[in-house]
């Protein structure tokens, strides 16, 4: 590719992407903002206790933690390793408290 | 009664400074008794931005150790009657903030000011933490820049939940998105964040944008708060921003790029 080329191509402009990730980041942000203190830890000892069955990467468990008026969903997604068995497996949703 | 504001923004280095310089100068130029007060204890910057660095005595610290009082710490502005300047302490760190001190603080200033303007230290911790406390309204300064829109989300989040009005119940803090160091020749190339997509994303509303400028170097190197230069864009911003805070609706200036003809390219600055 040509140095003409490199500034003919449609690439997406830096400010686009820059908005975008900032949609994507922000509203995760938002919804972790109220949750409870405990989640970091609780999502080290449920990693703990899944690798005593299969063996997961660190960041094959994420927690979520929605709110709305009436109740708290606390949402726990692990994806399990791709050894024939594996599947993504959604642990579901719980209510705390 | 005082209304108290603060100048926010998580993030450093984004115009805190020179925005709570240029708000103070220009709700005082307006008629307003003004205060503002240095919440950057350790690493204070604001004589230096009002040009009184070579008058301070005392400071925050020694009045909320009732070390001084307050009408011997206050720095008196040379240019405007109405305005006073409250530096931070040098010498010591932010834990010597205390909540009942500052608190104590801000009441007796409220008691002799219209406005009270609280110059925030960057981060979350416990100076921008009590610079927000007992906030009437914010002002959230943002760059059009990820980090800093990021940053700014989060303080508007800490705004609305851990200040005194959040945990009284009481009616919220106002808050307004003030945008510095914009750039409508790069916003134009699609290079950086335009006011909308930073609207789009903090949706609060806007009670400026301040163009990137070599003015705010010169009005800083001279002690001058940049509003009282009249002619800079960004000392007429300024005074756009402080009218429409005191409830004005005008047009939002300095966000397109004016393409200058071959005369003002030559003979333009
Ligand atoms: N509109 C502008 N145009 C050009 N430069 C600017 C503008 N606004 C601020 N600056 C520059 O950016 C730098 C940081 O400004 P300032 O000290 O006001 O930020 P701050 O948010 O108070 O920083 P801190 O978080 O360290 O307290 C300074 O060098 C200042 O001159
Ligand atoms: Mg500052």
């Amino acid at each position: 590719m040509g140095l003409l080329d490199y500034f003919r191509t449609t690439r997406p402009k830096s400010a686009h992407v820059a908005k975008e990730r900032l949609q994507i980041l922000v509203a995760h942000e938002r919804k972790m903002q109220g949750a409870p203190s405990y989640l970091p830890q609780m999502q080290k000892e449920l990693l703990a206790v899944i690798r005593k069955y299969a063996d997961v990467d660190d960041d094959a468990i994420s927690i979520q933690m929605e709110q709305d008026d009436e109740r708290e969903i606390l949402e726990v997604n692990i994806v399990l390793p791709d050894d024939g068995t594996g599947k993504k497996f959604d642990t579901g949703r719980v209510q705390p408290g | 009664m005082a209304r108290i504001i603060v100048v926010t923004s998580g993030k450093g280095g984004v115009g805190k400074t020179t925005t709570a310089a240029a708000m103070a100068m220009g709700l005082a130029l307006r008629g307003y008794r003004t205060s503002v007060v240095d919440f950057d204890v350790g690493l204070r910057n604001l004589d230096l931005i009002m040009g009184c660095e070579r008058r301070v005595v005392y400071d925050f610290i020694n009045v909320i150790n009732q070390e001084a009082n307050l009408r011997q710490a206050l720095i008196r502005d040379k240019r405007c009657d109405n305005l006073y300047i409250l530096p931070a302490s040098q010498t010591r760190d932010k834990e010597a903030l205390s909540k009942e001190g500052v608190g104590r603080v801000l009441e007796e200033l409220s008691r002799d000011f219209d406005y009270v303007i609280c110059d925030s230290p960057a981060g979350i911790e416990k100076g921008a933490y009590l610079a927000m406390y007992y906030a009437d309204d914010a002002v959230v300064v943002s760059n059009p820049e990820v980090s800093s829109v990021r940053d700014a989300d989060r303080m508007i989040g800490i705004l609305a939940s851990k200040s005194r009005r959040a945990e009284l119940g009481e009616e919220p803090i106002k808050e307004h998105l003030l945008l510095t160091r914009y750039s409508p020749r790069r916003v134009e190339k699609g290079e950086m964040l335009s006011v909308d997509d930073v609207l789009e994303i903090l949706a609060l509303p806007l009670l400026g944008v301040i163009p990137e400028s070599q003015a705010v170097l010169t009005a800083s190197n001279e002690g001058l708060p940049v509003v009282l230069d009249e002619k800079s864009d960004a000392g007429q911003a300024y005074r756009d921003a402080v009218s429409r805070y005191l409830g004005e609706e005008l047009p939002h200036r300095f966000i397109h790029h004016e393409k200058k003809g071959l005369f003002g390219r030559l003979f333009g600055g």
